[in-house]
């Protein structure tokens, strides 16, 4: 199957971005905009190898996540004949400066973290009530798809985002009632009054990851007081 | 806190622990990796971590991981090395669990599974995502640090040099890749960059991030390595786009069986064989067999793991996330139907020869984790790379911290960066796959050095790309100097093994040309 690949481009040091086409066939129905991208590094065919950031290839390191066809969404996620039509566009994360191509600057995500105090205190306390949503919410990649969606996150802004939420649940119901006012403050914040609760995060996480679990759980415990289960 | 600082290269498991030992100990760290820990090759184990915490009512004993990770092993590694790893394992793993790894347990009892190689249940696991469980909870411990200043991240930097002078480490050099610029950090500095997985490209298990290029610095810096022959080939992967994926030992360990078809019907080779331990034997043993029997005639010339006789609990408790995956991949239910699988590249035993403090040859340069070749011998058991790579990042880092000093970085003068070329990593690859597979002989490797040593000679080779081949010939040179059979390197010429080689190959790079001796691993540094 032939597509068109189009990719909003950008070069080092400049402001200025262009759209530029490359033709791909795929080899496999299971071929993913990953595959797509690594074949065409791998052949030349670009005249300035288009760079993009990649690691594991199986949706559990975040490190690929770019808007396709105006969705955020993995690279290695994407499978091309899931994709809509033969036209595939492909375009850097939108709510980070944009460093080269596809590549984009995630830091604000990791500075906000710190801001937020997120680590334990104590030695851990772990439950059976919250271990499923622990164990859920350790698996965020901080792949920022949950940033790129949401109508109220923009980097450097006061809200803090979605991305925040899984550390700050695992925390809170890991740490004792003292140990965790800091963090629910913080929580209260920039998360909770500046989310519209749209939930327009609630289907773009590649893990699969309940944001309105998690939400609706952390807020419980930071916002309402509420005792833990 | 100080002003003694250690450079730490890779910001995976074993670079993490090497920074909270750091932290501990009063001594700054800077955490240099080209991608946040998120990203790092640790997120992907899965299957669990070796402790003998005894919490099944077997009488387990840290005498019997010993012994396990020892025989697993062949007996290659040193006893004094392998017995601090398997004694310290216990609290490494309750440590973990009070950082909040949400391990499997109940009420505070962690639970352990059955693993590879091992009698008794010993592997603590969160289902089937032990890494990424362990890696989130090591990753907020390390941002308390970060937060006070004692740990300083270099995001998006990555190693391009290593420079020795006199046999002492002077500087690494370190380039930022969203701005271009290089800097030498000077000071004591610990690698903690992974395995060799990126001479293997699209051939392993591993990250692409983990390109094998920190390695062949080390090597042409004059870092001694040692027993590169030793590649683990997991039993049980599959190929999906540009990679092998795992399928977790978990799978075996909670019940799942490997079967071939012979004239028509299921063989279960693994327990007609091996009827001890079945289809938990250790990994080097599980995938020369699954090779025997995918090239015997009688057979199918397939092999599949059929999970469909563990019970809805176990895979809802214990392995949702594996069935989930499968699922996305293969398109199949393992619930519901045995899958096809064969043995990918997935673990290096061999690397930078490091003592048992952690050194390397070079003073002021240490490795710990994959990127060492420390605890696994000829063979590692599962459940031990995790616990092998945060035990050694905490010995390399409380080595590295007692002649730590204050260090500075700097800029250095942007200079041509050397790039590795696609096509030559692809025939590195192939030219390695042909002679370092899972059964090897004499004229196998003969051939693949030469046509390394050709491809060595290539016009307008990059640098990168010449000391990545170097490295490659110095693997090959090891499993040809190596006339004997044990673990993973199975020469079909010398199918036995030999007490003349119960001892490390180790190699070293010497006015360009790779000197391969043997040692006993005692008499390592």
């Amino acid at each position: 199957m032939k597509y068109d690949i189009v990719i909003l481009r950008r070069d080092r040091n400049s402001e200025k971005s262009y759209f530029e086409s490359f033709e791909y066939t795929s080899q496999t129905p299971s071929d993913t905009v990953a595959t797509a991208l690594n074949y065409l590094n791998s052949t030349g065919i670009p005249d300035r190898k288009i760079e993009w950031e990649c690691s594991c290839l199986q949706k559990k390191c975040g490190a690929c996540a770019m808007v396709i066809c105006g969705k955020p969404m993995l690279a290695c996620d994407a499978v091309l004949s899931g994709l809509k039509g033969k036209s595939i566009t492909i375009e850097p994360l939108k709510k980070f400066p944009i460093v080269c191509d596809l590549v984009v600057d995630r830091s604000i995500l990791y500075d906000n973290l710190k801001k937020l105090k997120l680590w334990l205190k104590e030695d851990a306390l772990q439950g059976d009530s919250y271990a499923d949503l622990v164990f859920e919410a350790s698996g965020c990649l901080q792949c920022g798809c949950c940033l790129e969606i949401c109508p109220n996150f923009y980097s450097g802004g006061n809200f803090f985002g979605m991305s925040a939420v899984p550390i700050t649940m695992r925390l809170l119901s890991e740490s004792d009632k003292k140990d965790y006012k800091e963090i629910a403050r913080l929580y209260s914040r920039h998360i909770f009054e500046g989310c519209g609760k749209s939930l327009s995060c609630k289907n773009v996480c590649p893990k699969g990851i309940d944001t309105q679990e998690l939400l609706v759980n952390a807020n419980a415990l930071a916002v309402w007081k509420r005792k833990k289960k | 806190m100080n002003d003694k600082v250690v450079n730490i290269v890779g910001a995976g498991l074993s670079g993490l622990s090497a920074a909270i030992t750091l932290s501990k100990l009063g001594v700054s760290s800077r955490l240099i990796s080209s991608m946040p820990s998120e990203r790092a090759q640790s997120v992907l184990a899965e299957g669990g971590i070796n402790a003998a915490l005894d919490t099944m009512g077997e009488n387990d004993s840290m005498a019997e991981h010993f012994a396990d990770t020892m025989k697993g092993g062949c007996f290659l590694e040193s006893e004094s090395a392998v017995r601090n790893l398997t004694e310290s394992a216990p609290d490494i793993v309750r440590e973990l669990y009070l950082l909040g790894t949400p391990f499997n347990n109940d009420n505070g009892r962690i639970l352990l599974r059955n693993f590879g190689g091992q009698k008794k249940k010993r592997t603590a696991f969160s289902k089937s995502s032990t890494g990424k469980m362990i890696m989130t909870a090591l990753i907020d411990e390390v941002r308390k640090y970060e937060a006070k200043g004692i740990v300083t991240r270099y995001l998006h930097h990555e190693l391009v040099g290593i420079n020795v002078s006199n046999g002492q480490l002077d500087s690494i050099t370190v380039l930022d890749t969203h701005t271009q610029q290089t800097y030498l950090f000077y000071g004591n500095t610990i690698l903690c960059t992974g395995g060799l997985n990126g001479f293997f490209e699209g051939a392993t298990t591993g990250t692409t991030q983990n390109t094998g290029n920190a390695a062949a610095l080390a090597y042409k810096a004059g870092v001694i390595f040692a027993d590169l022959e030793f590649i683990q080939y997991h039993p049980t992967t599959v190929g999906i786009s540009g990679k092998r994926m795992l399928i977790s030992e978990a799978a075996r360990g909670e019940g799942g069986r490997l079967f071939t078809l012979k004239d028509g019907k299921p063989w279960y080779f693994m327990e007609e064989k091996y009827p001890e331990l079945g289809n938990l034997m250790p990994r080097d043993v599980v995938s020369r067999e699954m090779y025997f029997v995918m090239h015997d005639d009688k057979c199918s010339g397939e092999v599949f793991l059929d999970m469909t006789s563990i019970e809805d609990k176990v895979w809802n408790g214990k392995l949702s996330d594996l069935r989930r995956e499968i699922i996305s991949y293969l398109k199949k239910d393992p619930k519901t139907e045995p899958i096809a699988v064969s043995p990918g590249i997935h673990f290096f035993m061999g690397g930078i020869s490091v003592s048992d403090a952690h050194e390397t040859n070079i003073s002021g340069l240490y490795a710990a984790g994959e990127a060492a070749c420390k605890y696994h011998g000829a063979n590692r058991l599962g459940g031990n790379s995790l616990l092998g790579a945060i035990y050694g990042g905490k010995v390399a880092a409380k080595t590295a911290s007692e002649t730590a000093a204050e260090a500075a970085v700097i800029e250095t003068e942007e200079r041509k960066l050397s790039v590795s070329s696609p096509a030559v990593r692809a025939q590195l690859r192939d030219i390695l796959l042909e002679g370092l597979g899972i059964v090897r002989d004499n004229e196998g490797i003969i051939k693949m050095c030469r046509r390394l040593e050709a491809l060595k000679m290539s016009d307008d080779l990059s640098s990168i790309d010449r000391d990545r081949i170097e490295l490659g010939i110095t693997m090959g040179k090891s499993a040809l100097a190596r006339k004997e059979s044990r673990g993973a390197h199975y020469r079909i010429d010398f199918p036995q093994s030999s007490d003349d080689y119960k001892k490390l190959t180790i190699v070293s790079e010497s006015n360009g040309n790779c000197c391969v001796d043997f040692i006993a691993a005692e008499e390592r540094m």
